[in-house]
């Protein structure tokens, strides 16, 4: 895709997309690969959510450091999706719990949605992506 | 790996022209990669060279062309962020062309 083409956006139909995100953010790729899709994506306009449940929460912790397994840190990144419109990021509450966390414990602000009101939430979208 | 040559070093490049090692660079790099692409580099360059390296030490990447330029107007003024702005100062595409003189990636979302 070119520059000029993500530039214009815009038109069409407007579709919800929701990216699930289940994995620890190292030791595989798929949480790395989830949020370049989730950026690449933003460029078309749609209404994005983002979900983090299970492991996958650990992708949004506060004060990782990689150096130890030489992989780069990109938990920053999480911080520039709003600057990419997508403002919609949905944290497991189980998930949390489960794990002794807070949304303090975070490294962007989330809204804490109970594992019924995520089932509602999905239910609600036009395509769900799972990482 | 394609180099080039900057004041008699061989400075690794890949196959675009970006740089391999983020860490080699400094502003004689930046300055001969524009030149290749008979680019002169102002202080209106500089600005947004510069601007892209702290976006990159901050959030790790490299942004795409509208969420630069939207940055740009938000840190620089609306005169300096808008597409015909910085257009014209980097023909080839702001996010692209600008990020590879800053020693960035090329910009996720850019093939």
């Amino acid at each position: 895709m070119s520059e000029e083409m993500m530039e214009e956006g815009g038109g069409g139909v407007i579709k919800k997309f929701c990216y699930i995100n289940r994995k620890a953010p190292y030791g595989t790729i798929y949480a790395l690969e989830s949020l370049e899709v989730v950026l690449i994506g933003a460029a078309f306009e749609q209404d994005v959510s983002v979900v983090f449940a299970d492991d996958g929460i650990y992708q949004l912790t506060k004060g990782q450091d990689t150096a130890g397994i030489e992989m780069k840190n990109f938990s920053p990144t999480y911080r520039a999706l709003e600057m990419y419109d997508v403002e919609k990021l949905y944290v497991e509450k189980e998930s949390l719990e489960e794990r002794g966390m807070t949304a303090d414990d975070l490294i962007v602000p989330v809204e804490v949605l109970s594992s019924a009101q995520l089932q509602d939430l999905m239910e609600d979208q036009d395509v769900v992506l799972s990482f | 790996m394609a180099t080039i040559d900057v004041a008699g070093n061989a400075v690794e490049v890949d196959e675009e022209g970006y740089l391999a090692d983020r860490g080699d660079w400094n502003e004689e790099i930046a300055t001969e990669m524009a030149k290749i692409d008979d680019c002169e580099l102002s202080d209106n360059h500089w600005e947004v060279i510069k601007f892209l390296r702290e976006y990159y030490e901050e959030y790790q990447i490299a942004p795409a062309v509208r969420v630069l330029t939207k940055a740009i107007g938000k840190k620089l003024g609306p005169d300096k962020g808008n597409s015909k702005y910085l257009y014209e100062l980097f023909p080839y595409g702001p996010a692209k062309q600008a990020c590879k003189y800053a020693g960035l990636p090329k910009p996720t979302g850019c093939v």
